[in-house]
């Protein structure tokens, strides 16, 4: 790829052109409806081809952001559109792409009625994802990341269950109002270091008695949307309520933009308030552990006891980030990778049988693994990864957060590595009431294994994570440099104001 | 004297004249045609403000200035824009006369006196040659006894205002011994002592322009009167006369009072902060739409007076953006309003729009751009409005007022939600009628500047940057 190819660019505005084709389409409903479908599917498989250029471009062992691009934008103001990707970001770009045609893909029949508002909801989110992991410029990253906001509402709002109006409204008011305290901080910011330039900003030395304050504001923002307990529960609802994909693109990639901002904002631009207030994100993120995975063992809904083990997961991420070593961070990244695969399949799991039974009771089911073998075999296959199972995508990312942890503190430690135990007590639960037992119930008898369109769904997600289990160096590569310019990064910071005496 | 200044308003008051007189001697309906004649006066005027020389005239009675200009250009696009909404609805609803749009054309001309007023006198001739014309057409339906009360307590609510405008202007000359803005600039000069008197005539003429802005404490006939109006007459109220209003009321506080700041900076600053929460907070019970949007143009008066209240140049560039975006974002959501009607009948209820999302896909999809957009969310262009007036309020260390702004903007996005929950989430038996071609213009030109706001925000801010400039010196 040429230098000066705005790539990045590309790939994040390209879906909207798809989005303006399926606008444009005009006709008898069915027609368009599976026009919307071709185009959408075909418009993000392009994407994603195009993004698979990141993935054999990228320089590894570069910590710097690369394919940037840089146009003036608001000169005044000195707001410029920057756009970049370093080892944080390049791989959840990547992941965003891949997911948004399995989602599409995944609506293929699920989704019968306006599927052309649908579509285009699904591609501006694409965008809107893509953009928000590219943007180097917090204004930019401020408008990406509240734009999600909108076409998820109306894919949860629309397309949802029965309670989505509920569901929908708290989900939007619930991250709007974590992330305007984020825009006092970026205003903050703006004015006072004079740029909104990410890079920049890097150089810029935030007061410590301002680093607090700006430390919570972003927080406030991120908590909600990674979910962090005691603000996790928007999350539990908007995951039932949302149809399938939705809930997949949920657990798949925006959980990740809180945990990403922590990576990108908090700890590098406010190494004190991190490193004072790290025992705060322990305490609550073992909570989270132990808590949602006890609440997830007393679900009755498929739906719900995944989001709250997405909950407990996300828990995970935010210990690793902040142990403040490669490991942690390296592992925090590597489970938000995993995850995203992983829940993201065990949503399809539940959408598979949900389409034939209409039903995510978990009650309703059983016996499952007699008419559809294929299907408990993928199951099954996501089940051992989401409890961790050596040789899956999980263990690796959570192994690492845990040796980390217990470097830090083995008692945070323990709390971390219980949430693996109880996560298989859960897990394993499901999985035994829905699969096995006897097969009694009249409908389910007649039900129908994978058809070929699911099984072209599943098939890349079975290889990510079998591929992640096995040989994770190829995924660790990416991001290795990175973590340890981070780090470096932020011991001097701390250096600095020791040797100072502060 | 250099009366070629004042070319576009003397264009406009020729023109209403002229129209007047060749609409009432034929015998023949003539609403259509003097519509359009108006809309074309208002035009010609625009370009003549675009052509406009700087300077003062009518022994400095009268200011040109680039602030005026892009004030003016905003009020007469604005009338223009819902002049154009109105003549469809007027004919249905049989209103279709051409007194109306001349009433409009009136009161264009008062708003462009009120922005190029450089005297305390002209103030009160502008706005008052605003306000007799916007009580009449509140009262337009008067078959309908809503439109009547609204238009009766506008006027006695009016007059009172206009009161507490004249007795603070009085009291004003009085102490100061002048009522041209650049005399009595010199006579408030830092070191000068203020007198009681002066400080008591300031607050009785912010009260009398925050009533026609509609701020908090003087908000009190905005619900009634934007819910008893016909719809186009509340989109015209909503639109420019506000504009105008704004215009005046920094003017006169960057102006004569610039140096007076310690005065009135907590009474904006209170105006500004109730604002916001009353309009947020009064909004979530509303069940008539354009109750709802008279509790919002509330609450978007307080986030554009923010930029004031904080006294920068930051800030009111910050007022002068807010004010050309909440413009265009109120035409378009009045654009959709004017065309709610099931059957043929007008219908005014939330819950009429039910199932918009399924019957009329474009223009929910427009409506949902501009409730979004209302409610500031990101990438549309009433973000970066509100954007600018919290960064001013931030820059200037009023955080408690920004962190009041942002709490009301997350109440404001429920009550606008609601609304896009009605269009997408609720169904309907009875689908509302297709809109209009006209309307569908205005709603489609509003809401892509909407959208593409983001990606060339430059010019709009240039111009504010120009106005401001000119302002303060």
């Amino acid at each position: 790829m040429n230098p000066g190819f705005p790539l990045l660019s590309l790939l994040t505005f390209l879906p909207l052109v798809g989005a303006a084709i399926i606008l444009s389409v005009r006709g008898e409903e069915k027609v368009v409806a599976q026009n919307a479908r071709w185009t959408a599917l075909w418009t993000s498989l392009i994407v994603f081809l195009l993004s698979l250029a990141l993935w054999f471009g990228f320089d590894k062992s570069s910590a710097d952001f690369q394919f940037t691009e840089e146009v003036d934008w608001l000169p005044d103001f000195g707001i410029g559109y920057h756009m970049g990707v370093d080892g944080l970001s390049v791989l959840f770009v990547l992941l965003s792409t891949a997911l948004t045609p399995l989602c599409i893909l995944a609506s293929w029949e699920s989704i019968g009625t306006r599927v052309r508002e649908y579509m285009i909801s699904f591609l501006v989110l694409e965008t809107m994802m893509v953009g928000m992991f590219c943007a180097l410029d917090l204004v930019l990253f401020y408008v990406f990341f509240e734009g999600v906001l909108i076409p998820m509402f109306l894919i949860i709002g629309v397309w949802g269950g029965p309670r989505r109006v509920y569901a929908a409204m708290k989900f939007f008011l619930y991250t709007l109002a974590g992330s305007v305290l984020m825009l006092l901080a970026i205003l903050w910011l703006w004015y006072n270091a004079g740029t909104t330039d990410i890079p920049e900003l890097f150089a810029y030395e935030v007061p410590r008695a301002v680093q607090t304050w700006l430390f919570f504001a972003f927080l406030a923002s991120f908590a909600v949307k990674v979910p962090m307990w005691p603000v996790h529960t928007w999350l539990p609802d908007a995951h039932v309520e949302a149809p399938t994909a939705g809930s997949v693109i949920l657990a798949g990639v925006l959980l990740k933009m809180g945990a990403y901002g922590f990576l990108r904002f908090s700890l590098p631009l406010l190494p004190f308030a991190s490193a004072e207030y790290a025992p705060l994100i322990f305490t609550l993120s073992v909570v989270a552990v132990i808590y949602t995975s006890l609440v997830a063992l007393a679900q009755q809904d498929m739906k719900k006891l995944i989001a709250y083990s997405s909950v407990a997961h996300m828990g995970i991420v935010t210990l690793g980030i902040f142990t403040f070593t490669p490991q942690g961070l390296s592992g925090a990244i590597f489970t938000m990778l995993a995850h995203g695969v992983v829940s993201g399949a065990l949503f399809l799991c539940v959408g598979v049988v949900y389409d034939r039974v209409h039903s995510r009771e978990i009650a309703r089911y059983g016996g499952v693994a007699k008419v559809m073998p294929g299907y408990a075999v993928l199951f099954m296959l996501f089940t051992m990864a989401s409890v961790g199972l050596p040789g899956t995508a999980n263990f690796v990312g959570e192994f690492l957060v845990i040796i980390a942890a217990w470097k830090v503190n083995p008692w945070v430690a323990a709390g971390g590595a219980s949430g693996m135990i109880l996560g298989a007590c859960y897990m394993l639960y499901l999985y035994r009431r829905v699969i096995f037992g006897k097969l009694e119930k009249p409908d389910l008898k007649v039900l129908l294994d994978l058809s070929p369109r699911e099984y072209v769904v599943f098939a890349p997600l079975v290889v990510l994570t079998i591929w992640m289990g096995i040989y994770p160096s190829s995924f660790l590569s990416f991001f290795e440099a990175s973590v340890a310019a981070l780090l470096a990064r932020h011991e001097a910071a701390l250096n600095v104001a020791k040797l100072a005496g502060m | 004297m250099n009366w070629t200044l004042a070319l576009p308003e003397i264009l406009l008051a020729v023109s209403g004249l002229v129209i007047l007189l060749s609409c009432v001697i034929p015998k023949q309906d003539t609403a259509y045609a003097g519509s359009m004649a108006v809309i074309g006066a208002l035009l010609g005027a625009a370009v003549l403000v675009m052509m406009q020389d700087e300077g003062t005239a009518f022994s400095g009675q009268y200011i040109a200035d680039p602030f005026g200009r892009f004030m003016k250009l905003l009020c007469l696009a604005g009338a223009a824009a819902t002049l154009l909404l109105a003549i469809d609805f007027n004919e249905r609803e049989k209103l279709a006369r051409f007194e109306f749009p001349l009433l409009a054309l009136f009161a264009t001309t008062g708003m462009m006196v009120m922005i190029s007023a450089n005297d305390l006198m002209a103030v009160y001739i502008g706005l008052e040659l605003l306000s007799l014309p916007l009580y009449v057409i509140a009262a337009f339906n008067r078959d309908n006894g809503r439109s009547a009360e609204a238009g009766l307590k506008y006027f006695v609510l009016g007059a009172l205002a206009s009161g507490l405008l004249l007795y603070g202007t009085s009291l004003v000359y009085g102490f100061a011994g002048s009522t041209n803005f650049d005399k009595l600039a010199l006579a408030f000069a830092p070191g000068q002592p203020v007198s009681a008197g002066v400080v008591v005539g300031l607050v009785f003429v912010i009260a009398g322009l925050a009533f026609k802005a509609s701020a908090v404490p003087f908000h009190m006939w905005t619900p009634d009167v934007y819910e008893g109006a016909p719809t186009p007459v509340t989109a015209f109220f909503a639109a420019a006369p506000k504009v105008a209003a704004i215009a005046l009321i920094v003017r006169v506080l960057t102006g004569p009072f610039a140096d007076l700041s310690d005065q009135w900076q907590q009474v904006l600053l209170l105006v500004s902060a109730a604002s916001m929460l009353l309009g947020s907070f009064a909004a979530i019970g509303q069940r008539n739409i354009k109750r709802l949007m008279a509790y919002s143009s509330i609450g978007h008066v307080g986030y554009a007076l923010m930029g004031l209240a904080v006294d920068t140049d930051v800030g009111v560039r910050g007022v002068l953006v807010y004010m050309a975006i909440y413009l265009i974002m109120n035409v378009g959501t009045f654009a959709v309003l004017v065309s709610m009607r099931r059957q043929g009948k007008a219908v005014e209820l939330i819950d009429d729009l039910a199932g918009l999302g399924k019957t009329h896909p474009g223009t929910a999809m427009w409506m949902a751009i501009f409730m979004f957009s209302m409610a500031g969310v990101p990438p549309l262009a009433g973000f970066f409005g509100k954007l600018y007036v919290f960064l001013a309020a931030m820059q200037a260390g009023y955080l408690w007022l920004a962190l009041i702004g942002v709490g009301t903007s997350v109440i404001g996005g429920y009550y606008y939600l609601r609304v896009i929950k009605v269009m997408y989430f609720d169904s309907t038996e009875e689908p509302l009628d297709a809109p209009t071609p006209g309307v569908g213009l205005v709603m489609a030109g509003s809401g892509l500047f909407n959208v593409l706001f983001i990606l060339w925000p430059a010019p709009l801010i240039g111009a504010a940057q120009l106005a401001v400039a000119a302002l303060v010196g």
